[in-house]
């Protein structure tokens, strides 16, 4: 009987690691063992070597290109989280009526009907040297001449990031911040709080798995993204995401593996540090 | 009678809308007392215990603490401290940052306020585990805690919203003794919301019960109990029968009820309680109406009576009670 009862622990959980190791595990494991391989212009070797790890980690190029990766991470999550952390203060905490509340937060969701690279080049016309934004500004005579860094620029790139992945920072945060019991703010009340002081004493600290869930979304976005970089930097600038991109355009698969295979580790480093500081396992 | 020390509502009342849920009370308590705000629920008495707090707004008349109109102010302010019902602890924060917040708010030094929280934990039994968090106690010991959080702030007033509700009724019986212990060591007023009438009886030294938004009734325990002014009140305090006697309501109470040979009235029993010292004998009398007689046990297995079966209940005409309309 026992023995039985095991088998079908094993045969409940049979699919889904089938499904994890065919899909996540065994991909995974070949990028790895490419990035060891050796390529020519027109030749792929199957041969053990740490070539292509020389190269990276040599090449100053490697380090410019992760600094803007982390550059735009950190500009994107710090205003993906000023912005996520007040939209979700506002539903939680000042929306009274539970039906507002869902209407407004189905609001947030509709930039998401339509697909991420047609909401990021529906900014194109808005930011470009004749577009929309430039048209109001002169006619406004705040500027002279179109602004040349609204588009194909850091900021048209960070702007897209941040207006493609707040919902990741509002959805995790709005949910943390709808467990709070409403008593302890009036505890808080009681006890002589301010309002600053009830949101830095009471609201942020019981927030922060919310705060950590889209921090580890939008970092892993950011991170691992090259399409928006290249659309919206029109080819100007480069993030990791786009190294491997162009090195998988010039079929150089072992380092572009390579590649993928540190970002993946400095990704996983950062979430592990994080994990660190905040348990959100309580959360989820 | 006003003392220097009186918390007196005056012509409070509070709407929502169309609807009011504190209409119109006036009323003086009394400093260093223990009163409990007594009623079912929706009757308004935990809108005006947040009215003191300061946890709801006003909608007409004030409130008087102290010689000081302390409606407008913010709730820190008033001399008034509010312990949650279901305690309202900051989970984040251990045992002693709880009992600290208040002097943390206001930028005291952590030393002394660690100092302070220490002696309010001591005063509660609790400084041993001062360094957990509110998920690591149970509902009893967090009792304790809120109870020494809302002390620090050293209130005039202290308001309970329905304080021994998440309680078991063991621990209940406990806490409410030492709820009673610690407001005469403190010598500052108390005022408990419940919905038991036994508790109140328990604990106050002032009932004040409430209905549909008004004060019904107030006094000492005894006397509310005792002499129930209206129906209401005789039924919700309880251990009273409520009957139509020569056309007036009357009250007499259940233990003033006897199975009698002759006299008295017919009636019929309907159900019969053993009580442990007493028998809670329920009878349908000519007429129609209800009555519940306390017998002692002792007395009522002599002469068993089963449900179905036909009796004479009496009572001395002096002890019915006339009610107000």
């Amino acid at each position: 009987m026992a023995v039985s009862r095991n088998l079908q622990g094993w045969l409940l959980a049979a699919p889904l690691t089938a499904v994890l190791a065919g899909f996540l595990v065994l991909p995974i494991l070949t990028i790895f063992i490419v990035s060891f391989w050796q390529a020519t212009e027109f030749s792929i070797i199957p041969a053990f070597s740490l070539e292509n790890y020389q190269f990276l980690l040599t090449s100053p190029v490697t380090y410019q290109v992760f600094f803007k990766t982390f550059v735009y991470a950190a500009l994107v999550w710090g205003l993906t989280l000023a912005i996520g952390f007040t939209v979700a203060y506002y539903l939680a905490f000042h929306i009274r009526s539970e039906a507002t509340r869902m209407v407004l937060f189905l609001l947030c969701t509709i930039p998401f009907l339509t697909s991420n690279i047609i909401r990021m080049i529906s900014w194109i016309p808005f930011l470009g040297r004749n577009g929309l934004a430039n048209q109001a500004l002169m006619s406004l005579g705040i500027v002279d001449a179109p602004v040349e860094w609204l588009l194909y620029s850091d900021f048209s790139v960070v702007l897209a990031f941040v207006h493609l992945n707040t919902l990741f920072m509002i959805t995790p945060i709005f949910n943390t911040m709808m467990r709070i019991d409403r008593s302890l703010v009036e505890a808080a009340r009681d006890n002589g709080a301010s309002g600053w002081q009830i949101l830095t004493h009471v609201i942020i600290p019981l927030s922060k798995p919310g705060i950590m869930i889209g921090t580890i979304f939008v970092l892993a976005l950011v991170m691992g993204d090259f399409i928006t970089v290249r659309f919206m930097s029109g080819s100007q600038s480069a993030n990791v995401g786009r190294l491997i991109s162009n090195d998988i355009a010039l079929l150089q698969y072992p380092s572009a593996s390579a590649t993928s295979i540190v970002l993946l580790a400095v990704v996983l480093l950062i979430i592990g540090a994080l994990m660190r500081f905040v348990n959100i396992r309580k959360e989820l | 009678m006003r003392t220097q020390g009186d918390l007196e509502l005056v012509h409070l009342t509070k709407r929502y809308g169309d609807t009011v849920a504190v209409d119109d009370i006036s009323h003086i308590f009394a400093p260093a007392s223990y009163v409990c705000l007594l009623g079912p629920s929706g009757c308004g008495k935990s809108s005006t215990l947040r009215m003191i707090a300061g946890h709801e707004t006003v909608s007409s008349g004030g409130i008087v603490l102290h010689g000081m109109e302390i409606s407008d102010l913010p709730p820190a302010q008033r001399g008034t401290a509010m312990m949650f019902q279901n305690y309202a602890l900051f989970p984040h924060l251990n045992v002693r940052d709880n009992v600290a917040f208040s002097l943390r708010m206001k930028g005291v030094d952590k030393a002394t306020r660690h100092k302070k929280a220490m002696a309010l934990l001591d005063l509660v039994d609790m400084a041993h585990l001062a360094d957990r968090l509110p998920a690591q106690l149970s509902g009893g010991q967090q009792q304790r805690v809120a109870l020494a959080r809302a002390l620090i702030t050293e209130p005039r007033v202290l308001l309970l919203d329905e304080p021994l509700s998440a309680l078991d009724p063991f621990l209940r019986i406990r806490m409410r003794a030492e709820l009673k212990r610690l407001q005469r060591e403190l010598g500052i007023t108390f005022i408990h919301v419940t919905h038991g009438q036994d508790e109140a009886l328990a604990l106050a030294d002032e009932c004040v019960v409430m209905n549909r938004a008004v004060i019904e009734q107030a006094g000492p325990p005894r006397e509310v109990w005792g002499a129930p002014r209206t129906e209401f009140v005789a039924r919700f305090m309880g251990g009273h029968n409520v009957l139509d006697w020569h056309g007036a309501r009357v009250a007499i109470r259940s233990d003033e009820v006897r199975i009698v040979a002759s006299g008295g009235v017919a009636a019929t029993a309907r159900a019969v309680e053993y009580q442990g010292d007493r028998v809670a004998l329920t009878a349908k009398i000519e007429g129609g109406e209800e009555i519940t007689a306390l017998v002692s046990d002792a007395a009522f297995f002599a002469q068993p009576i089963n449900p179905g079966e036909a009796l004479r209940l009496g009572w001395d005409e002096g002890r019915l009670h006339r009610l107000e309309a």
